[in-house]
């Protein structure tokens, strides 16, 4: 077998000529030079909602000659967490995932940090609320870019004529379209005067207390409101404290007033209540009041959504934030992260939550003025308040501030609204602490 | 060494020839047929089954964060704990007390399909098999709008009679109650066509042997009916335990475990921590727990049927 030896002028020459075909290359693009991406995001409940992530995706692409794959994966029947559950183990996946509040944290050790899009983005559209940074932030690392799409707070949605005729309260004036609100009288106390008119004059409000996540963010924010907390930060067991004694005595009286069957409520039975035009009021995102829009319009032009009641430790509301992450395991980690940028622009997020009639929130500041919650109708301004304009309520998310892995279980578990329960039935209340403690101690095995 | 080496290439070809003669034995056997074709699902099995058991028994052996052997730390850990024990117990009621109702619910019927007349069977059988046959998942959505909270049908219904309203998914027992009766009435069906195989399998004439020593109905099923019917009614009922206790979908989608917990089992319990509580060792370890016990039950009661099947 003959051999052609390579002289050193030939080899000079092709080391001459690879160099640069590998430096041009670049310079040839081909439909898709810059890789493969895909994301798994959450199917979006509003109908034409996807269309305009897809839009937006698409455009990127385009420009950035990428070819994308996009996954709308329901959060109907836990489809998403059940994905990310198997992904983290398969460690494999979409480039991408939309993971709903908790699951960044649960995963944190499998994510891409994204703190150099992050800052550039805060600096962008403004500061970041806290739980954003308690759900997407771990050891100074972002484990993800929160997504406007999904994110949402579970305020109070009330109807303006049975609140006004049967508790004297005007919604409308309280929280005025266009203006600041004129709160300060809308306490827990209010709250539960206007619960007991409203019970009595045959339309409850329809808060839940099952173990579902409307039910247990309702009663989170309660809890918050008079400083009571399970868990602390530090991981210090802190449940049996005068805060968490008056959620619960609370909690007690609020019962009385609700409908009988509200342990047994899941996250549509409070829709139902509203469009059904049983109750004076849900916690709810706008959700209830576009379906009852589509279903049940003489509803719809009576809801308005607003703030929630004040305790005497501030007023708290229920804010559950989506976060885009990119696992580790992405090959396109650059292109992931400039995807998310282009998703996280000003006029990208706008595009997002005008699609989504106004039901997505963006996590930034500068972003809760948007025209939509201006126009939202009928009655004209009903979303105004609902993305927090004035920032007079602090956003937060049940069984923080206790560590994120903790508080996961706290929440999923329904320690809270089972408290509540097993208090109003009769269990004694050092008892209903015990057990709660107990429950508790088991949560922070590691 | 010329010798040795001839015999050895010899021995060689010889044991050549065998091993092709005993390849193509083998090839002519009935099981050997038998097996190649069944390899496939056999690999499908093992890939889909057996491959996801023992990863969960690995998974079940790790701590929280997945990074640490903890070998039994998290059953330790479940013995410890209330919730988990009342996991245990309703798992039993609910199991139990289904399997009881199917199999007596299925055995009534079955005797009445059994004594329509021949022409009729056919049409009778497909009606009460619906309820088998739709997949559980969606039949319960329907019985979740029977029992809903505030607007059960049932409870309108009960109203013209003065009764009610009942909390058939708000109150524990209730609530125990809704998820049983769900449970035997999609599995009745599976009972009655089995009992109803079996019923015709029974020779004629050891009822025509019984009503002439006089035997009265109960005793016709009692000495004739249910020996001849013992071995279906351990494997149906074996079965069903197992099926039973790794139920999901109804609980889930009926209650999703409650109200506080009461009506948790461990598929639904194992979810709620695995998945959803992001303690995925934790939630293996909860689907894993009763595996030797209905092991043991399944060796003792195919134990018993193989002994049967020797004697007779």
């Amino acid at each position: 077998m003959s051999r052609k030896k390579l002289s050193r002028r030939e080899f000079v020459a092709a080391t001459a000529l690879s160099s640069a075909a590998l430096i041009t290359a670049p310079y040839v693009r081909g439909a898709y030079a810059a890789g493969k991406l895909s994301m798994g995001f959450w199917d979006h409940w509003v109908p034409g909602a996807n269309s305009a992530s897809t839009e937006l995706v698409n455009e990127w692409a385009a420009k950035e000659k990428v070819e994308v794959q996009i996954d709308y994966i329901t959060s109907q029947g836990n489809k998403n967490i059940v994905t990310i559950a198997a992904e983290a183990q398969a460690k494999s996946g979409h480039d991408i995932f939309q993971m709903p509040t908790w699951w960044p944290q649960a995963n944190a050790e499998l994510l891409e940090p994204v703190n150099d899009i992050m800052d550039p983005l805060i600096k962008l559209n403004g500061e970041v609320n806290g739980t954003v940074k308690y759900l997407g932030q771990a050891d100074g690392k972002w484990l993800g870019v929160p997504a406007s799409v999904g994110s949402q707070i579970k305020g109070p949605c009330s109807r303006i004529d049975l609140m006004k005729k049967h508790a004297g309260i005007d919604v409308q004036e309280m929280y005025p379209a266009g203006s600041p609100p004129k709160a300060d009288n809308w306490t827990l106390d209010t709250f539960l005067k206007a619960a007991e008119a409203c019970h009595k004059a045959g339309f409850p409000f329809g808060i839940g207390l099952g173990e579902t996540s409307d039910s247990v963010d309702t009663a989170g924010a309660i809890f918050q409101s008079f400083g009571a907390q399970l868990v602390d930060a530090k991981g210090d067991l802190t449940v049996k404290t005068d805060a968490v004694r008056q959620s619960l005595e609370f909690y007690k009286k609020l019962l009385a007033f609700l409908p009988p069957d509200v342990a047994a409520w899941d996250d549509a039975s409070n829709n139902k209540w509203l469009v059904a035009g049983k109750g004076a009021m849900i916690m709810n995102p706008p959700s209830a009041w576009a379906v009852a829009k589509r279903d049940a319009p003489q509803i719809a032009e009576q809801c308005w959504t607003h703030g929630f009641p004040a305790g005497p430790k501030g007023r708290f509301a229920p804010y559950l934030p989506f976060f885009w992450s990119i696992w580790s395991f992405s090959k396109n980690k650059e292109a992931a992260k400039s995807l998310l940028s282009f998703l996280s622009q000003p006029a990208s997020i706008e595009k997002m939550v005008v699609a989504s009639g106004g039901y997505d929130l963006p996590a930034y500041e500068k972003l809760t003025t948007l025209k939509v919650w201006e126009e939202q109708g009928p009655p004209k301004g009903t979303l105004y308040h609902y993305p927090n304009p004035y920032k007079h309520q602090t956003l937060s998310i049940a069984a923080s501030p206790a560590p994120p892995k903790v508080a996961q279980q706290i929440y999923f578990q329904a320690t809270l609204t089972k408290m509540c329960l097993r208090y109003y039935q009769g269990e004694s209340m050092e008892k209903t602490l015990a057990w709660a403690e107990g429950e508790c101690e088991g949560f922070m095995r590691s | 060494m010329v010798d040795v080496a001839f015999q050895s290439n010899r021995t060689a070809a010889a044991q050549a020839g065998r091993r092709r003669v005993g390849l193509r034995n083998a090839l002519r056997r009935k099981s050997m047929s038998a097996f190649l074709m069944t390899l496939p699902l056999i690999l499908l099995i093992a890939v889909l089954v057996i491959y996801p058991a023992l990863y969960s028994v690995h998974l079940a052996t790790l701590n929280k964060a997945m990074t640490k052997f903890v070998g039994f730390g998290n059953f330790e850990f479940l013995f410890k704990r209330d919730t988990f024990w009342l996991v245990v117990k309703q798992s039993c009621i609910f199991a139990i007390s289904a399997v009881i109702f199917k199999a007596l619910i299925g055995f009534i019927v079955a005797h009445f399909v059994h004594n329509v007349p021949a022409n009729k069977q056919r049409k009778w059988r497909g009606m009460l098999l619906v309820p088998w046959v739709i997949p559980p998942a969606m039949s319960t959505l329907a019985w979740l709008w029977l029992f809903d909270p505030s607007y059960s049908a049932f409870n309108y219904t009960l109203s013209f009679f003065g009764i009610g309203p009942i909390p058939w998914t708000g109150d524990a027992m209730w609530a125990r109650f809704s998820v049983i009766l769900v449970n035997v009435w999609y599995g009745a069906p599976f009972f009655m066509i089995m009992y109803l195989a079996a019923l015709k399998s029974v020779p004629e004439q050891l009822y025509e042997a019984a009503a002439i020593d006089g035997a009265n109905w109960w005793q016709r099923i009692w000495y004739v009916t249910l020996p001849m019917m013992r071995n279906i009614i351990a494997i149906t009922t074996l079965f069903s335990l197992i099926v039973t206790f790794a139920n999901f979908d109804i609980v889930r989608i009926l209650t999703a475990g409650g109200p506080l917990d009461h009506t948790h089992i461990f598929a639904t319990w194992a979810f709620r921590v695995g998945i959803e509580g992001s303690d995925i060792p934790l939630g293996a370890s909860v689907s894993l727990f009763m595996v030797p016990i209905l092991a043991v039950a399944a060796i003792f009661i195919l134990r018993d049927i193989t002994k049967r099947g020797n004697e007779s």
